[in-house]
């Protein structure tokens, strides 16, 4: 492609899916009958099976290295209990066939040679079809886990990331002397990376394939591909070079009306009473069991001497007055209880497409006209139904609206993502990141 | 040559399935394109094989390959098991992982994780890897000696708790309280390396981030002399009649299961086994610490029945897999099945059942049996 085309983004016109089997999070409903297990395998082969029989591009696995906690305990309310990425991708590779394994891998708490190694393996197994999710953390309780321990300043997560992901690079080009194993056929793993502070644009315009966004909206989505395609040019890459795929939700039925009654069955069921009350506590910093979860917000102060690190303590002190003080006048303006203010804060607002299968078809239509987004990364609420509904009935309708793929491009995921064999920069050195 | 299993002793059969077999110059004698042995096809072609011959288990090799092997590289251990896991339902899948470059909890749930993709098939072949490479590759000097031991037990103490830390049933659904976990049977393991660790000392806070393996605890196997507390040893010696002598003598000392190392060489479609071996050595030089036997499948039939009286299991490491392979499961196995010296093989068992090892409470369970009886609430 010449230079000219190259700096000039062209809309696909179609859309792909992912899905993110998330294993920690208080969207996945496990009070329903049908909610099933989140450490089987059976669990995993299912979604991962649905959703190549749709057709998705990507199978998605978070990571975990810490148990989350709650005032000091491990966090009792959530689903919980993930196993390993690459382990449970290497399984999958043997029970599909063409659908990508992308393993979420964080650059803070794994070596580089041994990381580029395992995916690499992954890579081969699967005959072209893994991917690493990028991700950094700089805390210092998700080291208390591990032997590297330590933690980095905020400032310098992306530049260690970028270091590593340099050196994983160099060792699957060959750079530190010969790899431990060949390049699958289609060059390495593809690269997916979710940053979305300025200089995790920037780190992702550099080198990722394709962007886990945090910006599912149509005006949103449309903003962000453009910031993207500059930045993306800025670093000397193509305007379609990063591909970008937000996370999303879907809540669908066959009318509007049933769809609306489905949404409010689901929000009842992902945040009950407990989480509503656990949701405040963590800001507040202490125990709010007495209050109503149909009531008004606490008026009590949040304690401000709390300093724990525990991942969602957002933040402390007087930060945390303020904001709770913010909190307790927006809910008693809009007359929102606890379980209502903290649904509105914490459901994927808007990240969920409701509505009827055809009606939902024609807005996601509407994204691949226009190029906003090149796919959505979806989030079931259920394990392991939450895609079905989403391939017998939605894919149907985009194949329709000729917005989605009827066949696989290929067997390997950087063909069914449409991405370039990257040219290997040999002449490229980094120094190894430790 | 004892020719049934007298006093009703059965034992296990594992077979190493690295690359094209134990022998350096294996590669240029396998049956299939140098290509294709860095995939999945490979991978569940192995394995299946292996099950339908009636293999107990299969172990896999790890770490860097040695310079000038012959071969494009080795895929990841753990992850090949990990992939032979839903297509097999009997064989016990033994990824080899290091000990003294890895991280604990990443091992500990990467082997939990394979114990959940095999049904409670996973074992975990302990190594100590000596590799001045792997030490440079994550920047740590080069542990040796003393060290190597105290590296391979922190990293079992750690996985063996962190798979404990969860205690069963800690995932209780409880609508009415809306309460997924049961917080009390979650367990922060603060493990710390001892005072007289030598190498940089660390900690290790717990809990698992998965909860408890479906075996419990997942069987460790590890080379006679690293590891006190492994529940299956692996013996070697130079030669057939020290491998016995050293079976006895372990097998007298420990509680573990012991498992006889052999490496094999057969006769093949009308070749005998040292002129095998003869063409095989001029093409690379094989130096194994392993006893080897070079002979009929006859012959090899009469010593694995021996062996089977002084150990509960042989691993086999056949010179070039895909030879030797072809005579063990025509030949070797039926035999051996007909003289009753196998256990059985049982679709959807565990390793732990191979081994006859029970299913134990977590360490930190509040329910502890005492005297066969179960009682509720003692301290832990």
């Amino acid at each position: 492609m010449s230079q000219h085309t190259r700096a000039k983004f062209q809309p696909s016109g179609r859309i792909q899916f992912g899905v993110f089997f998330q294993g920690v999070n208080s969207g996945t409903i496990w009070k329903a009958p049908e909610s099933g297990s989140q450490t089987d395998f059976e669990s995993f082969r299912r979604i991962a099976q649905t959703a190549e029989r749709g057709l998705f591009a990507a199978f998605f696995l978070g990571e975990g290295l810490r148990l989350r906690e709650h005032l000091g305990r491990p966090h009792a309310l959530d689903v919980a209990g993930r196993p390993d990425a690459q382990t449970m991708l290497a399984a999958l590779a043997s029970v599909t066939s063409n659908i990508g394994l992308v393993a979420t891998q964080n650059t803070t708490y794994n070596d580089p040679s041994d990381l580029a190694h395992r995916l690499a393996s992954l890579d081969l197994l699967s005959g072209g079809r893994a991917a690493w999710n990028i991700v950094t953390t700089d805390n210092a309780w998700t080291g208390a886990n591990f032997r590297r321990g330590g933690y980095l300043d905020h400032a310098d997560r992306y530049v260690h990331a970028e270091a590593f992901v340099e050196t994983a690079k160099g060792i699957w080009d060959g750079v530190y002397g010969t790899p431990r194993l060949p390049r699958s056929a289609k060059y390495r793993p593809v690269l997916f990376q979710a940053g979305d502070s300025p200089d995790g644009r920037d780190f992702a315009a550099r080198q990722a394939d394709v962007i886990f966004s945090a910006h599912p909206k149509f005006d949103d989505a449309v903003e962000f591909r453009a910031d993207i395609v500059s930045r993306s040019l800025a670093a000397g890459r193509g305007a379609n070079d990063v591909k970008i795929m937000p996370a999303s939700e879907f809540i669908l039925a066959g009318s509007e009306h049933e769809a609306r009654e489905k949404k409010e069955w689901v929000r009842s069921l992902q945040i009950g009473p407990q989480q509503a009350i656990a949701y405040l506590e963590q800001f507040w910093g202490r125990e709010l069991s007495a209050y109503d979860p149909d009531g008004p917000l606490p008026d009590i102060e949040p304690a401000v001497d709390e300093t724990s690190e525990t991942r969602g303590s957002g933040f402390h002190g007087a930060k945390a007055r303020e904001l709770t003080a913010q909190w307790r006048a927006e809910a008693a303006e809009k007359g929102l209880t606890i379980r209502k203010f903290v649904t509105s804060r914490t459901a994927r607002v808007d990240a969920t497409f409701t509505g009827s299968y055809s009606s939902v078809a024609d807005t996601l239509a509407e994204y691949a006209r226009v190029g906003a987004v090149d796919g959505f990364n979806i989030s079931p609420w259920l394990i392991p139904t939450g895609l079905d509904d989403i391939v017998n009935h939605l894919v149907p309708e985009l194949q329709e609206r000729r917005v989605y793929p009827t066949e696989y491009a290929g067997n390997t995921l950087r063909e069914n993502l449409g991405l370039a064999t990257p040219v290997r920069s040999a002449s490229l050195v980094p120094e190894p990141a430790r | 040559m004892s020719t049934s299993s007298e006093g009703g002793r059965r034992g296990f059969l594992a077979l190493e399935l690295d690359g094209d077999g134990a022998h350096p110059a294996a590669w240029r004698k396998a049956r299939h394109a140098p290509d294709d042995l860095l995939n999945g096809a490979r991978i569940r072609n192995t394995v299946l094989a292996a099950e339908s011959a009636g293999f107990h288990a299969a172990t896999f090799a790890d770490g860097s390959l040695d310079e000038g092997s012959g071969i494009a590289g080795r895929l990841n251990a753990l992850q090949r098991a990990a992939f032979a896991g839903p297509v097999t339902s009997s064989i016990v899948l033994v990824p080899e992982v290091d000990t003294v470059y890895t991280e604990p909890f990443h091992i500990s749930t990467q082997l939990a994780s394979l114990d959940y993709v095999s049904g409670g098939r996973a074992g975990w072949l302990v190594k100590a890897s000596t590799s001045a490479e792997e030490a440079a590759a994550v920047g740590r000097a080069v542990v040796s000696g003393a060290g190597l031991a105290q590296e391979a037990a922190a990293s079992v103490e750690v996985s063996r708790k962190l798979w404990d830390s969860w205690e069963d049933g800690a995932v209780i659904r409880d609508v009415p309280t809306g309460r997924y976990l049961d917080v009390d049977k979650l367990h922060y393991i603060d493990f710390e390396t001892p005072a007289d660790f030598a190498g940089q000392r660390y900690a290790v806070k717990g809990p698992s981030i998965i909860p408890r393996p479906l075996q419990g605890q997942i069987p460790v196997l590890a080379p006679a002399g690293l590891l006190a507390e492994a529940d299956v040893v692996l013996v070697s010696a130079p030669t057939l009649e020290l491998l016995a002598d050293e079976l006895a003598g372990i097998r007298g000392r420990t509680g573990a299961a012991v498992v006889a190392e052999l490496d094999v060489v057969l006769d093949s479609r009308g070749q005998s086994a040292s002129a095998r071996l003869t063409e095989l050595d001029v093409l690379g030089e094989w130096d194994s610490p392993r006893a080897r036997f070079v002979g009929t499948a006859a012959e090899l039939v009469d010593v694995l029945t021996d062996l089977l009286v002084v150990a509960d299991g042989v691993r086999i490491h056949p010179a070039v897999l895909d030879v030797e392979f072809e005579e063990l499961a025509q030949l070797v196995l039926p035999e051996l099945r007909r003289r009753g010296v196998l256990k059985p093989v049982s679709p959807g068992g565990t390793f732990r059942e191979v081994l006859g090892l029970g299913r134990p409470l977590s360490r930190y369970s509040s329910t502890v049996t005492v005297g066969g009886s179960v009682v509720v609430g003692a301290e832990n």
